[in-house]
Protein backbone atom coordinates (compact mmCIF):
# COMPACT_ATOMS: atom_id res chain seq x y z
CA UNK A 1 0.00 0.00 0.00
CA UNK A 2 1.13 3.55 -0.72
CA UNK A 3 0.18 5.99 2.02
CA UNK A 4 0.45 9.70 1.20
CA UNK A 5 0.30 12.07 4.16
CA UNK A 6 -0.17 15.81 3.78
CA UNK A 7 2.09 16.40 0.83
CA UNK A 8 2.54 19.97 -0.32
CA UNK A 9 4.44 21.24 -3.31
CA UNK A 10 4.93 24.74 -4.66
CA UNK A 11 6.85 26.05 -7.65
CA UNK A 12 7.87 29.53 -6.60
CA UNK A 13 4.71 31.29 -5.48
CA UNK A 14 2.42 28.82 -7.19
CA UNK A 15 1.10 26.20 -4.75
CA UNK A 16 0.33 23.13 -6.84
CA UNK A 17 -0.30 20.56 -4.09
CA UNK A 18 -1.97 21.90 -0.96
CA UNK A 19 -1.78 19.03 1.50
CA UNK A 20 -3.04 15.73 0.11
CA UNK A 21 -3.76 12.66 2.25
CA UNK A 22 -4.63 9.49 0.43
CA UNK A 23 -4.15 5.72 0.57
CA UNK A 24 -3.55 3.79 -2.64
CA UNK A 25 -4.46 0.12 -2.49
CA UNK A 26 -2.53 -2.93 -3.73
CA UNK A 27 -3.99 -5.08 -6.48
CA UNK A 28 -6.25 -2.24 -7.56
CA UNK A 29 -6.33 0.46 -10.24
CA UNK A 30 -6.20 3.68 -8.21
CA UNK A 31 -7.30 6.50 -10.49
CA UNK A 32 -6.39 10.11 -9.88
CA UNK A 33 -8.85 12.27 -11.78
CA UNK A 34 -9.19 16.00 -12.16
CA UNK A 35 -9.15 18.81 -14.67
CA UNK A 36 -5.98 19.85 -16.47
CA UNK A 37 -3.90 21.91 -14.05
CA UNK A 38 -5.43 20.31 -10.96
CA UNK A 39 -2.03 18.92 -9.93
CA UNK A 40 -2.36 15.27 -11.05
CA UNK A 41 1.01 14.99 -12.77
CA UNK A 42 2.85 16.86 -10.00
CA UNK A 43 1.14 14.60 -7.46
CA UNK A 44 2.23 11.49 -9.35
CA UNK A 45 5.79 12.75 -9.78
CA UNK A 46 5.92 13.75 -6.12
CA UNK A 47 4.97 10.30 -4.88
CA UNK A 48 7.50 8.84 -7.30
CA UNK A 49 10.19 11.09 -5.86
CA UNK A 50 10.80 12.90 -9.16
CA UNK A 51 9.74 16.13 -7.43
CA UNK A 52 10.91 16.74 -3.89
CA UNK A 53 7.92 17.67 -1.72
CA UNK A 54 7.90 20.75 0.52
CA UNK A 55 6.20 18.88 3.34
CA UNK A 56 4.43 15.59 4.00
CA UNK A 57 5.48 11.97 3.53
CA UNK A 58 5.05 9.16 1.03
CA UNK A 59 5.14 5.67 2.49
CA UNK A 60 5.63 2.52 0.41
CA UNK A 61 4.56 -0.48 2.51
CA UNK A 62 6.03 1.12 5.63
CA UNK A 63 9.10 2.62 3.89
CA UNK A 64 9.11 6.40 3.94
CA UNK A 65 10.54 7.64 0.65
CA UNK A 66 12.54 10.57 1.99
CA UNK A 67 14.08 8.58 4.86
CA UNK A 68 15.62 5.81 2.75
CA UNK A 69 19.35 5.67 2.11
CA UNK A 70 20.80 5.47 -1.40
CA UNK A 71 20.72 1.68 -1.66
CA UNK A 72 17.23 1.39 -0.20
CA UNK A 73 15.98 4.05 -2.63
CA UNK A 74 17.59 2.17 -5.49
CA UNK A 75 15.91 -1.04 -4.39
CA UNK A 76 12.55 0.73 -4.11
CA UNK A 77 12.99 2.20 -7.59
CA UNK A 78 13.32 -1.32 -8.97
CA UNK A 79 9.89 -2.05 -7.53
CA UNK A 80 8.40 0.82 -9.55
CA UNK A 81 7.35 0.99 -13.17
CA UNK A 82 6.13 4.09 -14.94
CA UNK A 83 4.21 4.72 -18.15
CA UNK A 84 4.67 8.35 -19.18
CA UNK A 85 2.14 10.50 -20.99
CA UNK A 86 4.27 10.60 -24.14
CA UNK A 87 5.58 7.03 -23.68
CA UNK A 88 9.16 8.33 -23.12
CA UNK A 89 10.74 5.51 -25.09
CA UNK A 90 14.45 5.98 -25.81
CA UNK A 91 14.69 7.08 -29.43
CA UNK A 92 18.16 5.65 -30.00
CA UNK A 93 17.21 2.15 -28.82
CA UNK A 94 15.09 -0.46 -30.59
CA UNK A 95 11.88 -1.75 -29.01
CA UNK A 96 13.54 -4.79 -27.44
CA UNK A 97 16.49 -2.69 -26.23
CA UNK A 98 14.05 -0.26 -24.62
CA UNK A 99 12.31 -3.06 -22.75
CA UNK A 100 15.59 -4.79 -21.94
CA UNK A 101 17.33 -1.72 -20.51
CA UNK A 102 16.09 -2.15 -16.90
CA UNK A 103 17.02 -5.84 -17.10
CA UNK A 104 20.55 -5.00 -18.28
CA UNK A 105 21.00 -2.67 -15.33
CA UNK A 106 19.30 -4.49 -12.51
CA UNK A 107 18.79 -8.18 -13.20
CA UNK A 108 21.23 -11.04 -12.96
CA UNK A 109 19.61 -12.94 -15.82
CA UNK A 110 21.74 -14.40 -18.58
CA UNK A 111 21.17 -13.37 -22.20
CA UNK A 112 18.70 -16.16 -22.91
CA UNK A 113 16.62 -15.44 -19.82
CA UNK A 114 16.60 -11.74 -20.66
CA UNK A 115 15.45 -12.44 -24.22
CA UNK A 116 12.66 -14.67 -22.86
CA UNK A 117 11.54 -12.05 -20.39
CA UNK A 118 11.54 -9.30 -23.04
CA UNK A 119 9.54 -11.52 -25.40
CA UNK A 120 7.08 -12.43 -22.64
CA UNK A 121 6.45 -8.77 -21.71
CA UNK A 122 6.15 -7.57 -25.30
CA UNK A 123 3.86 -10.44 -26.25
CA UNK A 124 1.80 -9.77 -23.12
CA UNK A 125 1.04 -6.27 -24.40
CA UNK A 126 0.40 -7.77 -27.85
CA UNK A 127 3.46 -6.48 -29.69
CA UNK A 128 4.24 -8.90 -32.54
CA UNK A 129 7.71 -10.49 -32.71
CA UNK A 130 8.58 -8.79 -35.99
CA UNK A 131 8.27 -5.37 -34.33
CA UNK A 132 10.93 -6.10 -31.70
CA UNK A 133 13.77 -4.73 -33.81
CA UNK A 134 11.91 -1.60 -34.89
CA UNK A 135 12.74 1.84 -33.55
CA UNK A 136 10.11 3.73 -31.49
CA UNK A 137 9.56 6.26 -34.29
CA UNK A 138 8.40 3.42 -36.55
CA UNK A 139 5.48 2.53 -34.25
CA UNK A 140 2.03 4.05 -33.90
CA UNK A 141 1.10 5.98 -30.73
CA UNK A 142 -0.88 3.04 -29.38
CA UNK A 143 1.97 0.60 -29.95
CA UNK A 144 4.42 2.99 -28.30
CA UNK A 145 2.17 3.08 -25.24
CA UNK A 146 2.07 -0.71 -25.15
CA UNK A 147 5.86 -0.90 -25.41
CA UNK A 148 6.06 1.63 -22.55
CA UNK A 149 3.82 -0.66 -20.47
CA UNK A 150 6.02 -3.65 -21.34
CA UNK A 151 9.10 -1.69 -20.22
CA UNK A 152 7.35 -0.65 -17.01
CA UNK A 153 6.49 -4.24 -16.06
CA UNK A 154 9.68 -5.95 -17.19
CA UNK A 155 11.19 -5.97 -13.67
CA UNK A 156 7.91 -7.27 -12.27
CA UNK A 157 7.23 -4.12 -10.22
CA UNK A 158 5.03 -3.87 -7.15
CA UNK A 159 3.92 -0.35 -8.06
CA UNK A 160 2.86 0.80 -11.52
CA UNK A 161 2.42 4.50 -12.27
CA UNK A 162 0.67 5.73 -15.41
CA UNK A 163 0.43 9.39 -16.36
CA UNK A 164 -2.53 9.81 -18.70
CA UNK A 165 -1.66 6.65 -20.62
CA UNK A 166 -4.42 7.05 -23.20
CA UNK A 167 -4.02 10.74 -23.99
CA UNK A 168 -3.70 11.37 -27.72
CA UNK A 169 -5.12 7.97 -28.63
CA UNK A 170 -8.33 7.20 -30.49
CA UNK A 171 -11.19 5.94 -28.25
CA UNK A 172 -10.82 2.31 -29.34
CA UNK A 173 -7.07 2.19 -28.69
CA UNK A 174 -7.58 4.07 -25.42
CA UNK A 175 -9.94 1.35 -24.21
CA UNK A 176 -7.43 -1.33 -25.25
CA UNK A 177 -4.70 0.40 -23.23
CA UNK A 178 -7.00 0.86 -20.21
CA UNK A 179 -8.02 -2.77 -20.29
CA UNK A 180 -4.42 -3.87 -20.61
CA UNK A 181 -3.40 -1.87 -17.55
CA UNK A 182 -6.38 -3.20 -15.62
CA UNK A 183 -5.63 -6.83 -16.54
CA UNK A 184 -1.93 -6.51 -15.76
CA UNK A 185 -2.71 -4.93 -12.39
CA UNK A 186 -4.90 -7.84 -11.35
CA UNK A 187 -2.70 -10.48 -12.97
CA UNK A 188 0.47 -9.39 -11.18
CA UNK A 189 -1.18 -7.94 -8.05
CA UNK A 190 0.41 -4.52 -8.53
CA UNK A 191 -0.57 -1.24 -6.92
CA UNK A 192 -1.45 0.83 -9.96
CA UNK A 193 -1.82 4.58 -9.80
CA UNK A 194 -3.19 6.12 -12.95
CA UNK A 195 -3.75 9.77 -13.78
CA UNK A 196 -6.56 10.56 -16.16
CA UNK A 197 -9.29 12.98 -17.03
CA UNK A 198 -10.99 10.48 -19.28
CA UNK A 199 -14.35 9.39 -17.86
CA UNK A 200 -14.25 6.22 -19.98
CA UNK A 201 -11.16 5.12 -18.05
CA UNK A 202 -12.85 5.89 -14.75
CA UNK A 203 -15.87 3.80 -15.57
CA UNK A 204 -13.90 0.98 -17.23
CA UNK A 205 -11.06 0.37 -14.80
CA UNK A 206 -11.33 2.62 -11.74
CA UNK A 207 -11.30 0.37 -8.66
CA UNK A 208 -10.55 3.34 -6.43
CA UNK A 209 -11.04 6.90 -7.64
CA UNK A 210 -9.53 10.07 -6.15
CA UNK A 211 -10.62 13.50 -7.36
CA UNK A 212 -8.12 16.36 -7.22
CA UNK A 213 -9.14 19.98 -7.57
CA UNK A 214 -6.71 22.87 -7.33
CA UNK A 215 -4.14 20.73 -5.55
CA UNK A 216 -6.52 19.26 -2.99
CA UNK A 217 -8.28 15.94 -2.68
CA UNK A 218 -11.97 16.74 -2.84
CA UNK A 219 -13.45 13.24 -3.07
CA UNK A 220 -12.57 9.56 -3.16
CA UNK A 221 -14.61 6.43 -3.67
CA UNK A 222 -15.46 3.59 -6.04
CA UNK A 223 -16.23 4.02 -9.72
CA UNK A 224 -19.87 3.05 -9.11
CA UNK A 225 -20.19 5.97 -6.69
CA UNK A 226 -18.91 8.47 -9.22
CA UNK A 227 -22.21 8.46 -11.09
CA UNK A 228 -24.51 8.48 -8.09
CA UNK A 229 -22.80 10.60 -5.43
CA UNK A 230 -24.25 13.98 -4.50
CA UNK A 231 -20.80 15.34 -3.67
CA UNK A 232 -20.67 18.72 -5.39
CA UNK A 233 -17.03 18.40 -6.45
CA UNK A 234 -17.74 15.17 -8.35
CA UNK A 235 -21.00 16.41 -9.82
CA UNK A 236 -19.25 19.58 -11.04
CA UNK A 237 -16.41 17.56 -12.55
CA UNK A 238 -18.29 14.68 -14.12
CA UNK A 239 -21.61 16.12 -15.16
CA UNK A 240 -20.57 19.10 -17.18
CA UNK A 241 -22.33 18.03 -20.35
CA UNK A 242 -26.12 17.79 -20.72
CA UNK A 243 -25.81 14.17 -21.85
CA UNK A 244 -24.08 13.16 -18.62
CA UNK A 245 -26.63 15.18 -16.61
CA UNK A 246 -29.48 13.23 -18.25
CA UNK A 247 -27.64 9.93 -17.60
CA UNK A 248 -27.24 10.87 -13.97
CA UNK A 249 -30.92 11.73 -13.56
CA UNK A 250 -31.84 8.37 -15.05
CA UNK A 251 -29.38 6.54 -12.78
CA UNK A 252 -30.49 8.33 -9.60
CA UNK A 253 -34.15 7.60 -10.40
CA UNK B 1 24.47 39.59 -14.96
CA UNK B 2 27.61 38.71 -12.98
CA UNK B 3 25.41 36.97 -10.40
CA UNK B 4 23.75 34.93 -13.16
CA UNK B 5 27.14 34.00 -14.62
CA UNK B 6 28.40 32.63 -11.30
CA UNK B 7 25.06 30.94 -10.64
CA UNK B 8 25.38 29.21 -14.02
CA UNK B 9 29.01 28.28 -13.33
CA UNK B 10 28.02 26.75 -9.99
CA UNK B 11 25.22 24.78 -11.64
CA UNK B 12 27.72 23.56 -14.26
CA UNK B 13 30.08 22.19 -11.59
CA UNK B 14 27.20 20.56 -9.69
CA UNK B 15 26.15 18.99 -12.97
CA UNK B 16 29.70 17.66 -13.47
CA UNK B 17 29.63 16.17 -9.95
CA UNK B 18 26.46 14.31 -10.99
CA UNK B 19 28.03 13.17 -14.25
CA UNK B 20 31.18 11.77 -12.63
CA UNK B 21 29.36 9.52 -10.17
CA UNK B 22 30.21 5.85 -10.20
CA UNK B 23 28.33 4.15 -13.08
CA UNK B 24 25.61 1.69 -12.07
CA UNK B 25 26.59 -0.82 -14.73
CA UNK B 26 29.89 -0.58 -16.62
CA UNK B 27 28.84 -2.80 -19.54
CA UNK B 28 25.81 -0.64 -20.32
CA UNK B 29 28.00 2.46 -20.23
CA UNK B 30 30.47 0.78 -22.58
CA UNK B 31 27.65 -0.04 -25.04
CA UNK B 32 26.47 3.53 -24.87
CA UNK B 33 30.07 4.73 -25.40
CA UNK B 34 30.33 2.68 -28.62
CA UNK B 35 27.08 4.20 -29.87
CA UNK B 36 28.40 7.69 -29.12
CA UNK B 37 31.71 7.04 -30.87
CA UNK B 38 29.73 6.13 -33.97
CA UNK B 39 27.33 9.06 -33.64
CA UNK B 40 29.74 11.80 -32.59
CA UNK B 41 33.05 10.53 -33.99
CA UNK B 42 32.75 8.49 -37.17
CA UNK B 43 29.99 10.68 -38.58
CA UNK B 44 32.30 13.72 -38.36
CA UNK B 45 35.23 12.25 -40.30
CA UNK B 46 34.01 13.30 -43.76
CA UNK B 47 33.28 16.87 -42.65
CA UNK B 48 36.66 17.28 -40.91
CA UNK B 49 38.53 15.80 -43.90
CA UNK B 50 36.78 18.08 -46.39
CA UNK B 51 37.31 21.23 -44.36
CA UNK B 52 40.93 20.42 -43.52
CA UNK B 53 41.85 19.69 -47.10
CA UNK B 54 40.57 23.05 -48.32
CA UNK B 55 41.83 24.89 -45.24
CA UNK B 56 45.34 23.64 -46.01
CA UNK B 57 44.98 24.73 -49.63
CA UNK B 58 43.84 28.24 -48.64
CA UNK B 59 46.66 28.63 -46.10
CA UNK B 60 49.18 27.62 -48.77
CA UNK B 61 47.79 30.11 -51.33
CA UNK B 62 47.76 32.98 -48.84
CA UNK B 63 51.24 32.17 -47.51
CA UNK B 64 52.73 31.73 -51.00
CA UNK B 65 51.25 35.06 -52.11
CA UNK B 66 52.74 36.84 -49.14
CA UNK B 67 56.17 35.15 -49.28
CA UNK B 68 56.93 35.62 -52.98
CA UNK B 69 60.47 36.83 -52.41
CA UNK B 70 62.76 34.92 -54.88
CA UNK B 71 65.46 34.70 -52.18
CA UNK B 72 63.08 32.78 -49.91
CA UNK B 73 63.01 29.03 -50.58
CA UNK B 74 59.64 27.29 -50.94
CA UNK B 75 60.56 25.14 -47.95
CA UNK B 76 59.92 28.20 -45.75
CA UNK B 77 56.40 28.45 -47.14
CA UNK B 78 55.95 24.78 -46.16
CA UNK B 79 57.18 25.50 -42.63
CA UNK B 80 54.75 28.43 -42.30
CA UNK B 81 51.85 26.33 -43.61
CA UNK B 82 52.78 23.41 -41.34
CA UNK B 83 52.99 25.56 -38.21
CA UNK B 84 49.74 27.36 -39.00
CA UNK B 85 47.90 24.08 -39.49
CA UNK B 86 49.47 22.10 -36.63
CA UNK B 87 49.43 24.88 -34.05
CA UNK B 88 46.16 26.59 -34.74
CA UNK B 89 44.00 25.59 -37.65
CA UNK B 90 43.68 21.87 -36.93
CA UNK B 91 43.06 21.98 -33.16
CA UNK B 92 41.13 25.24 -32.85
CA UNK B 93 39.20 25.52 -36.10
CA UNK B 94 38.33 21.81 -36.16
CA UNK B 95 37.21 22.04 -32.52
CA UNK B 96 35.05 25.08 -33.32
CA UNK B 97 33.49 23.15 -36.20
CA UNK B 98 32.92 20.16 -33.91
CA UNK B 99 31.39 22.49 -31.33
CA UNK B 100 28.82 23.40 -33.97
CA UNK B 101 28.20 19.89 -35.23
CA UNK B 102 28.74 17.61 -32.22
CA UNK B 103 27.90 20.17 -29.51
CA UNK B 104 24.56 21.18 -30.99
CA UNK B 105 23.76 17.50 -31.50
CA UNK B 106 24.46 16.74 -27.83
CA UNK B 107 22.49 19.75 -26.57
CA UNK B 108 19.46 19.07 -28.74
CA UNK B 109 19.49 15.31 -28.05
CA UNK B 110 19.60 15.79 -24.29
CA UNK B 111 17.13 18.67 -24.42
CA UNK B 112 14.67 16.53 -26.35
CA UNK B 113 15.16 13.69 -23.88
CA UNK B 114 14.42 16.12 -21.07
CA UNK B 115 11.21 17.56 -22.53
CA UNK B 116 9.91 14.14 -23.62
CA UNK B 117 10.43 12.79 -20.08
CA UNK B 118 13.02 10.19 -21.15
CA UNK B 119 15.29 11.42 -18.36
CA UNK B 120 12.48 11.03 -15.85
CA UNK B 121 12.02 7.49 -17.16
CA UNK B 122 15.67 6.76 -16.35
CA UNK B 123 15.34 8.26 -12.89
CA UNK B 124 12.27 6.15 -12.14
CA UNK B 125 14.29 3.09 -13.14
CA UNK B 126 16.99 4.11 -10.64
CA UNK B 127 19.52 5.11 -13.31
CA UNK B 128 21.42 8.40 -12.93
CA UNK B 129 20.55 10.15 -16.23
CA UNK B 130 23.40 12.69 -15.98
CA UNK B 131 26.00 9.98 -15.70
CA UNK B 132 24.46 7.42 -18.08
CA UNK B 133 23.71 9.92 -20.84
CA UNK B 134 26.67 12.28 -20.56
CA UNK B 135 29.69 10.26 -19.43
CA UNK B 136 29.81 8.12 -22.62
CA UNK B 137 29.56 11.31 -24.70
CA UNK B 138 32.50 12.86 -22.84
CA UNK B 139 34.54 9.68 -23.26
CA UNK B 140 33.68 9.50 -26.97
CA UNK B 141 34.68 13.14 -27.53
CA UNK B 142 37.92 12.76 -25.54
CA UNK B 143 38.84 9.68 -27.56
CA UNK B 144 37.72 10.74 -31.00
CA UNK B 145 38.30 14.50 -31.22
CA UNK B 146 42.12 14.10 -31.06
CA UNK B 147 41.85 11.48 -33.82
CA UNK B 148 39.82 13.91 -35.91
CA UNK B 149 42.35 16.68 -35.26
CA UNK B 150 45.21 14.41 -36.34
CA UNK B 151 43.25 13.68 -39.52
CA UNK B 152 42.78 17.43 -39.86
CA UNK B 153 46.52 18.08 -39.53
CA UNK B 154 47.48 15.44 -42.09
CA UNK B 155 44.82 16.44 -44.60
CA UNK B 156 45.60 20.13 -44.11
CA UNK B 157 49.20 19.42 -45.06
CA UNK B 158 48.06 17.30 -48.00
CA UNK B 159 45.70 20.11 -49.08
CA UNK B 160 48.56 22.61 -48.97
CA UNK B 161 50.77 20.35 -51.04
CA UNK B 162 48.06 19.64 -53.62
CA UNK B 163 47.16 23.33 -54.00
CA UNK B 164 50.83 24.23 -54.44
CA UNK B 165 51.20 21.56 -57.09
CA UNK B 166 47.94 22.16 -58.97
CA UNK B 167 48.28 25.95 -59.02
CA UNK B 168 52.00 25.78 -59.66
CA UNK B 169 52.71 28.11 -56.75
CA UNK B 170 55.71 26.20 -55.34
CA UNK B 171 58.40 23.76 -56.32
CA UNK B 172 56.79 20.64 -54.90
CA UNK B 173 60.00 18.78 -54.07
CA UNK B 174 61.45 21.71 -52.13
CA UNK B 175 58.05 22.41 -50.58
CA UNK B 176 57.65 18.81 -49.41
CA UNK B 177 61.12 18.79 -47.84
CA UNK B 178 60.06 21.90 -45.91
CA UNK B 179 57.38 19.93 -44.08
CA UNK B 180 60.13 17.94 -42.36
CA UNK B 181 62.48 20.84 -41.59
CA UNK B 182 62.83 22.22 -38.04
CA UNK B 183 59.96 20.10 -36.84
CA UNK B 184 59.22 20.29 -33.10
CA UNK B 185 57.17 17.29 -31.86
CA UNK B 186 56.27 19.45 -28.85
CA UNK B 187 53.97 21.46 -31.15
CA UNK B 188 51.91 18.34 -31.84
CA UNK B 189 51.60 17.52 -28.16
CA UNK B 190 50.61 21.16 -27.46
CA UNK B 191 48.01 20.82 -30.15
CA UNK B 192 46.65 17.56 -28.77
CA UNK B 193 46.51 18.90 -25.20
CA UNK B 194 44.43 21.79 -26.52
CA UNK B 195 42.20 19.33 -28.38
CA UNK B 196 41.61 17.29 -25.20
CA UNK B 197 40.57 20.40 -23.31
CA UNK B 198 38.36 21.57 -26.17
CA UNK B 199 36.78 18.10 -26.42
CA UNK B 200 35.93 18.22 -22.72
CA UNK B 201 34.45 21.71 -23.14
CA UNK B 202 32.40 20.65 -26.18
CA UNK B 203 30.96 17.55 -24.47
CA UNK B 204 30.26 19.05 -21.05
CA UNK B 205 29.07 22.55 -21.95
CA UNK B 206 26.68 21.30 -24.63
CA UNK B 207 25.44 18.52 -22.32
CA UNK B 208 24.88 21.06 -19.53
CA UNK B 209 22.73 23.29 -21.74
CA UNK B 210 20.76 20.30 -23.07
CA UNK B 211 20.34 18.71 -19.65
CA UNK B 212 18.92 21.85 -18.07
CA UNK B 213 16.27 22.55 -20.71
CA UNK B 214 12.82 23.32 -19.38
CA UNK B 215 9.81 23.73 -21.61
CA UNK B 216 9.32 22.41 -25.11
CA UNK B 217 10.72 22.30 -28.63
CA UNK B 218 11.41 26.04 -28.77
CA UNK B 219 13.53 25.89 -25.61
CA UNK B 220 15.47 22.92 -27.03
CA UNK B 221 16.38 25.01 -30.08
CA UNK B 222 17.35 27.96 -27.91
CA UNK B 223 19.49 25.76 -25.66
CA UNK B 224 21.27 24.34 -28.68
CA UNK B 225 22.09 27.82 -30.00
CA UNK B 226 23.17 29.06 -26.57
CA UNK B 227 25.42 26.05 -26.12
CA UNK B 228 27.25 26.71 -29.41
CA UNK B 229 27.81 30.35 -28.43
CA UNK B 230 29.04 29.38 -24.94
CA UNK B 231 31.33 26.65 -26.33
CA UNK B 232 32.83 29.01 -28.91
CA UNK B 233 33.58 31.65 -26.26
CA UNK B 234 35.05 29.07 -23.89
CA UNK B 235 37.20 27.44 -26.59
CA UNK B 236 38.63 30.79 -27.71
CA UNK B 237 39.31 31.77 -24.09
CA UNK B 238 41.03 28.49 -23.25
CA UNK B 239 42.95 28.62 -26.52
CA UNK B 240 44.60 31.80 -25.27
CA UNK B 241 45.16 30.48 -21.73
CA UNK B 242 46.65 27.15 -22.87
CA UNK B 243 48.86 28.79 -25.48
CA UNK B 244 50.20 31.15 -22.83
CA UNK B 245 50.87 28.26 -20.42
CA UNK B 246 52.23 25.57 -22.75
CA UNK B 247 54.13 27.41 -25.49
Amino acid sequence: MIRVKGIKKAFGKEHVLRGIDVELYPGKCNLIIGLSGSGKTVFLKSILGLHSVDSGTVEYDGRILGDLNKNETKKLRQEMGMVFQGSALFNSLSIEENVGLPLNFFSKMNLEEKADRIKFCLNRVRIPDDAFVKMPSELSGGMQKRVAIARAIVLNPKYLFCDEPNSGLDPETAIVIDKLIHDITHEFGMTTILNTHDMNSVLEIGDHVVLLQEGKKTWEGKKEDVLTTDEKAVVDYVFRSNLFKQMRSALVK
Amino acid sequence: MIYRFFEGLGAYFLFLADVFRRPEHWREYYRSFLREVDLLGFSSIALVCFISLFMGAVVLIQTAMNLDNPFLADSYIAIAVREAIVLEFAPTIVSLILAGKVGSNIASTLGTMRVTEQMDALRVMGINPASYLVLPKIAACLLFNPILVIFGMLLGLVGGYLAGDLLNLVNTEVYLSGYFMEFFPHYVSYSLIKTFVFAFIIATVSAFFGYKVEGGAVEVGKASTKSVVAMSFTIILFNYILTDIIL
